[in-house]
């Protein structure tokens, strides 16, 4: 290939540049040194990159939805789906206890969170792997691409939550008054939970690929220590306490006593499964930022 | 001035399973961890590379900085610890100011997106905001110049196109401190330019640059200061030109001769082989460097085994972009009429003051003519290459010139005036 470079010349004297202005603003200076030993966690950086969460968290969503055929209509289909069988199977042939919650009602909104959740612990354990390019290639928290993969099925659950509503309707179950407003709690009790072994399992991730194989496992028997096909209230007393262990217990529990107007969980499992939960999530985001400058180097 | 790059010190381990298979199954592990239970881990020590060793140098407000060194030299991790992509295993380093880092262009593109779409996303993850990207984002489609398919997804672009809006956003990004790596290696020579005369508008606005690159040309031009890094550690730091002169001067040494142990692997056919091809100078000493203004020769050795051919050799002069200076045979060989079997030596004078300064490589071929056509019985591409320089005692083609100057060949003419209105 014979190509010929012509260099431009060198500009003479330095000239201001009109976007000085609001370079001065942010500018900031950076120390770079080996890694620290204890994990902590920058929020003023998390702050300074917020706008690259909301990109990463757009780019997901459009892309899901540009590529999936079906596009919306599979958010509402899954969880459709999923709810319809647990309602034959479950509901008429093994014949389930629900208390006097109809069983579709208490199946529909045991399956929203927990698809929900489904999603996230797949989506954030696989979040370093799946943006191996961005990893290698430019700097930013890494924290952001976890986060990014438990928001991004939020939409998913807004999508299906109308087909809860309208179970809801038919059988005429109606939201608890002021419990009801007590519901985006219990996803939010699914959101750091989910983050938090997104965390773990992204960061084990990169250094063991198999890992990941196990997750659908996981993911399959968890519905039925949940409580999503059951009411957690219709177990002995305890197991209950075995089972509240598990955070997605409380998540659903909960969740039904505010959308339904089921009775109440109990509140001192519930503060173990919020405990748990919260292990999980300092946990988990303490391994990641431990390894986290590593990331580039191992992946 | 206020330095805007100080590094002290900067040190880079990796293990070496960390440069070859970091990650693995956590099986394999476990199998591991068992075998080594039981005593049966034969692969059991860990090995250390030092990608980096005590690294330091600084880089002053607005000045561009070139980084040189062959492959595997530490440029990519100095670099990598800068942009904040992994840490220094010691030492430190103070940035003060906006980095923006390029160490690939598109970083996080994604073919499902529009163009437009992807602006957004790659800018955003190149460190701009989204109100800076809204405002500069008609700058950005029509210097791509992809404007008719900025809302087709990217999937559909040629790589041409691809490469186009990605560096149309890159060089839309306004940092006070611009890291590149190697981001002209790609796109056509155009592009390249493009690349480089917008490097100039950064450095001419008074931004600071660290640039890595393999145009060595690039970097004489564009840079105020180069550092050679050679082994993970800085093995000059200075003028470009000296910088870049010394720096190729070491890597290109090793090609000055090539010879071929036995006659299967030696190239040639029936008819000729080839024994060894060297650069050397008029003593018949083999060189790696030869001043401009001094004769050169390339000695071809080769056997010829069936007698009656008349052969000859044949040469291709070349500098290391590629670009020919001439190609050139023996119009007369000695057994012009036939030729007998036997080990011969064949030598041409390349003579002084012709080539440009910089890496001359050379193709040598042992032909036969068929008029009209040219036989080549035995060819090596690459053969032999060596540096020439010019010490710059004034007496060459660039006179007391000390600038760049460019061409394949520089050849001393003779200039005549006379004066006409006498």
């Amino acid at each position: 290939m014979s190509t010929e470079l012509h260099l431009p010349q060198r500009a003479p004297a330095p000239e201001t540049h009109a976007a000085e202005g609001h370079l001065e603003a942010d500018r900031r200076t950076f120390v770079i040194q080996p890694a620290r030993r204890w994990p902590h966690l920058d929020v003023r950086e998390l702050w300074h990159y917020r706008e690259l969460l909301t990109t990463l968290v757009w780019r997901d969503i459009v892309v899901r939805y540009k590529q999936t055929f079906l596009g919306v209509a599979w958010a509402l289909l899954v969880p459709a789906m999923t709810a319809f069988v647990y309602i034959i199977v479950f509901g008429r042939f093994a014949k389930f206890p629900h208390g006097n919650t109809p069983y579709p009602v208490l199946v529909v909104a045991g399956v929203v969170p927990m698809q929900y959740f489904a999603a996230a612990v797949g989506n954030s354990s696989a979040s370093l792997m799946a943006n191996l390019a961005l990893v290698t290639k430019v700097y930013f928290p890494r924290v952001l691409l976890p986060l990014a993969a438990v928001v991004v099925p939020i939409v998913d659950l807004l999508v299906a939550l109308p087909v809860l509503f309208v179970v809801m309707a038919v059988y005429g179950s109606w939201p608890n008054g002021a419990a009801g407003a007590t519901a985006p709690l219990f996803i939010g009790l699914a959101f750091f939970t989910a983050l938090g072994i997104g965390f773990l399992l992204s960061t084990i991730n990169v250094r063991w690929r198999d890992v990941p194989y196990m997750i659908p496992v996981f993911l399959q028997i968890l519905p039925l220590v949940s409580g999503v096909m059951y009411s957690l209230n219709e177990i002995p007393a305890k197991w209950q306490w075995l089972f509240s262990l598990n955070p997605m217990s409380t998540a659903i529990a909960g969740w039904r006593w505010a959308m339904l107007g089921q009775a109440a969980p109990n509140w001192g499992q519930a503060a173990v499964s919020v405990t748990v939960s919260a292990l999980l999530f300092f946990g988990g985001l303490a391994v990641f930022r431990t390894f986290e400058p590593r990331f580039a180097d191992t992946i | 001035m206020a330095i805007a790059i100080e590094a002290q010190g900067l040190s880079k381990r990796y293990r070496i399973g960390q440069l070859q298979a970091a990650y693995g199954t956590l099986r394999d592990s476990l199998a591991r961890v068992a075998a080594r239970a039981v005593g049966r881990d034969e692969h059991n020590e860990v090995e250390e590379i030092w990608a980096l060793r005590d690294v330091s140098f600084s880089v002053s407000e607005g000045e561009v900085l070139g980084l040189v060194g062959r492959n595997g030299a530490g440029k990519s991790t100095l670099l990598k610890i800068l942009t904040r992509i992994t840490t220094p295993t010691t030492g430190r380093a103070v940035i003060r100011g906006r980095v923006g880092s390029l160490l690939e262009v598109g970083t996080g593109f994604n073919p499902e997106l529009t163009g437009r779409e992807n602006v957004f996303l790659n800018g955003s993850i190149l460190g701009m905001k989204r109100r800076e990207i809204q405002q500069k984002l008609d700058q950005i489609i029509e210097f791509s110049g992809v404007e008719k398919f900025i809302d087709t997804p990217v999937k559909r672009y040629s790589s041409g196109m691809g490469v186009r809006l990605a560096f149309s956003v890159a060089a839309h990004l306004e940092p006070e401190i611009l890291l590149v790596d190697e981001v002209l290696a790609v796109g056509d020579a155009e592009f390249q330019q493009r690349c480089l005369g917008r490097m100039e508008d950064l450095s001419g606005a008074g931004r600071t640059v660290l640039f890595v690159s393999h145009n060595m040309q690039a970097i004489n031009q564009l840079c105020d200061r180069a550092i050679w890094l050679e082994d993970g550690r800085v093995m000059e730091d200075g003028e470009p030109s000296d910088v870049v002169t010394h720096y190729l001067h070491s890597t290109w040494g090793s090609g000055s001769r090539i010879s071929w142990r036995d006659d299967e692997s030696a190239p040639g056919d029936d008819l000729v082989r080839m024994l060894s091809v060297r650069a050397i100078d008029e003593d018949g000493e083999t060189i790696d460097t030869i001043d401009v203004r001094r004769t050169a020769g390339v000695e071809i050795r080769y056997r010829v085994l069936r007698e009656g051919s008349p052969l000859f050799a044949k040469l291709k002069v070349h500098d290391r972009q590629g670009d020919i200076a001439f190609n050139a045979m023996d119009i007369a060989p000695h057994w012009e009429e036939s030729s007998e079997t036997g080990v011969y030596s064949t030598t041409a004078w390349i003579p002084p003051n012709l080539l440009n300064e910089g890496t001359t490589s050379i193709d040598v071929a042992l032909c036969t003519l068929r008029a009209p056509k040219l036989l080549q019985h035995a060819a090596w591409y690459d053969a032999v290459s060596f540096y020439v320089f010019d010490p710059g005692d004034g007496d060459s083609a660039r006179g007391r010139f000390t600038g760049q100057l460019r061409g394949v060949v520089r050849p001393l003419l003779e200039w005549t005036t006379e004066r006409l209105d006498a």
